[in-house]
């Protein structure tokens, strides 16, 4: 540093009083601002209501509710097979995934466990329906802050994708494919192949957005520093998913539970990352997607021969007791909780989606962050509305 | 447009309009649920390509719109906010229900928070049925609905009535000018002003 004259001093201290004066002048009005129901960052209809200082949040309020369908209610006056329809749409994007933990719950109570034929098919249908939800929102995020490229090649690349999981269950997104004691067909001829050359090309589309995205300077500086969530504080408003591993927790149900699912015959890195803010949680979504490509590589070749049917009676009972099982979805940890009663259908079943928790955190995140950088922080912790108002 | 507000159009001066219209739609996207994320598939992804169509996904209001696609469940809590965008949109406009959900409640048939049906608060024009329809069928509901619109009396519209066809006025009015013992042209003439029933994509009940 060079010395200051005084004359350079004084010149200082001048221009620090006068901004000090215009700060005054410039104290500006409280407003409300409201975002929703229906905008794109919030990938459904999520309302929420902030009240401003300036350009900065003094506090906000989700309103959730306007995408409530009753599943709970519902589920009570269908019987057991027909819950998967249901439950197949909570998390559009990856609705493979929603059947399972609900499918497991039923066999835990009946006592009976799916072929392993069936478990490693479940497990690596349940991984691409993960790379289908993710490969969405890698792309929406350069929507949101400002870059359109990157959602027309995630459209693109997951189109592969669909189509792996229409033929093999008939559906692009709802395949309801999952049935108690296995699953309703085996695989079409050359699927396994083709899946193979599906895995190189997302790989592809990894590099593509790690590019496109990630190595954007605009995007680093709109996402990094960001929304910091700590990790006490992400524990306890029981963040889950990659929320929670983007805080540093290492923290994965595929691999820290003993499940009937085929996640133990593959070797898979759980990625976390110190830093805990937007980036953090990006990224670690985009490490995610990778590994998922490597768990279905690697267990394509373990798929054991057999039926991909257990015995089950043709009416479905399932004995009085109740059931908890979760599973580590695309967006965290999602569970059910079923009480049967011995019936057809069940008596009562509890739905813990990991959405709803993640979006608990937006009134303690969105505190005093400025305007933009809303749209961030929402984006960065990547909710669907039907997984938020089930 | 002082033909037009008197109720008179000539037929060719229609025809030019009908084909500008139909080829430069703005949709403005209501996506609500899972349907919202295959509209998105046929509006915003290089396989389906919505614009090759003359449809232009991007107003970012419903003030800037020509016509709406409804898509996903509508929930009693939404409801009014549907009703309100709809109202918003300036005249004339048309609507596109996509999904069974928005069609008539879907799999929620029995929920208590859903709503059975869009068409109980906003007209529809176009039904794409599916859960939720391939985008190949959104798309398909989108041409229908341009050869409705290339069809229709614009002095009609502007009278504030329903949907008449080119086709039903011409007809009526050949009907009037002949006597009335014709009862074939008037009989046929009343089975083409039934077009202005809603179409529905693959045919079919609308549920
Ligand atoms: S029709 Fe089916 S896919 Fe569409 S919003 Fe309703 S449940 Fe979802």
């Amino acid at each position: 540093m060079t010395d200051l004259s005084d004359r350079q001093k004084l010149g200082y201290i001048a221009s620090q009083a006068a901004d000090a004066r215009l700060n005054v002048e410039l104290e500006t009005e409280g407003m409300t601002l409201n975002i929703g129901p229906q905008h794109p960052a919030t990938h459904g209809t999520l309302r929420i209501i902030c009240r401003l200082d300036g350009e900065q949040v003094v506090w906000a309020e989700p309103s959730c509710g306007y995408m409530h369908r009753g599943y709970e209610k519902l589920t009570e006056v269908r019987t057991f097979p027909q819950v998967t329809t249901l439950v197949n749409r909570i998390d559009w994007l990856g609705s493979f995934a929603n059947e399972v933990p609900f499918i497991l719950a039923a066999e835990k109570l009946m006592e009976i466990e799916a072929p392993p034929r069936a478990q490693v098919i479940r497990t690596i249908l349940f991984e691409l329906s993960r790379i289908a939800n993710v490969s969405l929102f890698l792309g929406d995020l350069g929507v949101q802050m400002g870059a359109i490229t990157p959602v027309f090649i995630a459209f693109r690349d997951r189109e592969y994708v669909l189509n792996l999981i229409e033929s093999a269950t008939g559906g692009r997104f709802h395949p309801n494919f999952d049935r108690i004691g296995g699953l309703k067909d085996d695989l079409p001829a050359g699927w396994i192949d083709e899946t193979r050359q599906v895995m190189v090309k997302l790989r592809e589309f990894c590099d593509i957005i790690e590019d496109l995205l990630f190595g954007n300077e605009i995007f680093q500086s709109r996402t990094r520093g960001i929304g910091i969530i700590p990790a006490d504080i992400a524990k306890d408003y029981g963040l889950s998913g990659a929320n929670l591993r983007a805080s540093g927790v290492d923290y994965d149900l595929r691999r820290d539970q003993e499940i009937a699912m085929a996640w133990d015959k593959a070797d898979f890195k759980v990625w976390t990352h110190p830093d805990g803010d937007s980036f953090a949680r990006c990224w670690v979504r985009l490490q995610e997607t990778r590994e998922s490509c490597k768990i279905v590589e690697q267990l394509l070749d373990q798929i054991p021969a057999g039926p991909v049917m257990t015995k089950v009676p043709r009416i479905i009972k399932v004995p009085e007791g109740e059931a908890w099982v979760a599973t580590e979805n695309p967006l965290g940890v999602m569970g059910y909780y079923v009480v049967s009663k011995g019936d057809l259908g069940p008596f009562r079943v509890k739905i813990r989606t990991p959405s709803f928790n993640n979006i608990s955190i937006v009134p303690w995140a969105l505190k005093g962050v400025y305007v933009p950088d809303i749209i961030t922080i929402l984006a960065s912790l990547y909710f669907i509305l039907g997984d938020i108002d089930r | 447009m002082g033909l037009v507000a008197n109720g008179r159009m000539p037929a060719s001066l229609t025809k030019l309009f009908n084909i500008s219209r139909s080829y430069s739609l703005w949709v403005y996207q209501w996506g609500l649920a899972c349907c919202a994320i295959e509209m998105g598939a046929a509006f915003g992804s290089p396989r389906y390509d919505v614009m090759r169509l003359g449809v232009i996904p991007l107003p970012a209001s419903p003030r800037q719109a020509d016509f709406v696609c409804v898509s996903g469940t509508v929930t009693d809590k939404m409801a009014p906010a549907v009703k309100r965008l709809w109202e918003q949109m300036p005249e004339p406009k048309y609507a596109i229900s996509m999904g069974s959900c928005a069609n008539c409640g879907g799999p929620y048939w029995d929920s208590y928070s859903v709503t059975k049906g869009v068409d109980q608060i906003i007209p529809i024009d176009v039904y794409v049925p599916g859960c939720p329809p391939r985008p190949e069928a959104l798309l398909e509901g989108i041409v229908l609905l341009q050869q409705r619109i290339k069809n229709e009396d614009m002095a009609a519209k502007w009278r504030g009535e329903d949907y008449t066809s080119l086709q039903a006025t011409n007809s009526e009015r050949n009907a009037a000018k002949v006597a009335a013992s014709f009862d074939a042209d008037v009989e046929s003439a009343e089975q083409q002003s039934s077009s202005s029933d809603p179409i529905v994509v693959g045919g079919g009940p609308v549920e």
